[in-house]
């Protein structure tokens, strides 16, 4: 039978990776381009995970999945504090009109 | 294997179609909402992958904590009553071309790769795996783990300090 095996989870976390970097690149919102980091992230920890199920790498990717999670928290709470102190100096947060670094 | 086969087409449509609805919705709030489908879908494959420690970690780190950082952001950021909250996205024709070249690069490498696949796990022992993340964490990996306790101090004490309201300086 056609099972699912390695390749199907690598190729949905490449679809997962492609649909984040549009999100990134297009999105004029701030927090949109975060919400594609996240999904970015996201399919890299797919990636890791898929392969210490199906290779002999047997915890160490569950690990790097963990670290991953974690930074990615503490991307989450500095980038949106940078956020928002560019929202409150510039009232928008449309990352094509921001184009100066001190008002 | 047939009933494994169905979850992971489903949950793997769910993620796709939640996360197009990220990047393509033209209202903020329900890019927001696409994206708590997203982490729980992931998280279905990583109980799929026998993560199962990791698939709780996702639901209550990206689900209980980021995803709700987010929808303060938004809210914080948008004028609710004037509508401003629909944006346009950008350089759609550009970036399409470019992403639609990198996916096909991903997907042909991913697929034409003789990957030597072990499965280490059996279906029939399952292990949790609570207990060997906890006995790496404190073994081969303890400076990550400090490192990355460190981290998420600064990371902490930075975001309360760059969130803070300035006060106006009195005269000295």
């Amino acid at each position: 039978m056609f099972s699912v095996g390695l390749t199907h989870y690598l190729v949905l976390s490449a679809i997962l990776f492609s649909l984040g970097l549009f999100g990134v690149v297009t999105r004029r919102n701030a927090i949109l381009v975060l919400m594609g980091i996240e999904l970015i992230l996201n399919s890299a920890n797919i990636n890791f995970i898929a392969f210490s199920h199906y290779g002999k790498l047997n915890i160490d990717g569950q690990l790097a999945a963990v670290f991953v999670i974690i930074l990615a928290a503490a991307e989450a709470a500095v980038a949106l504090a940078i956020v928002l102190n560019i929202y409150k100096t510039f009232q928008t947060v449309n990352v094509d009109e921001i184009n100066k670094l001190k008002e | 294997m047939q009933m494994l086969d169905l979850i992971f087409y489903v949950f793997a449509l769910l993620i796709i179609f939640s996360a197009s609805v990220v990047v393509f919705a033209k209202n903020i709030i329900y890019s927001a909402f696409a994206l708590l489908f997203t982490f729980f879908g992931v998280a279905a494959i990583y109980v799929l992958l026998t993560a199962d420690f990791l698939a709780v970690t996702q639901l209550l780190i990206y689900v209980g904590g980021i995803l709700v950082l987010m929808l303060f952001g938004v809210m914080l950021t948008h004028k609710l009553i004037s509508v401003d909250i629909a944006v346009k996205p950008m350089r759609i024709l550009p970036a399409t071309i470019i992403i639609a070249m990198i996916a096909g690069t991903l997907i042909g490498i991913f697929t034409t790769t003789q990957w030597k696949s072990v499965e280490s796990f059996n279906g029939n022992q399952i292990k949790t795996t609570t207990n060997l993340i906890g006995e790496a964490f404190l073994t081969a990996y303890l400076l990550p783990f400090e490192v990355a306790s460190v981290v998420l101090l600064v990371a902490l004490i930075g975001a309360a300090l760059l969130a803070r309201r300035e006060k106006p300086k009195n005269n000295v």
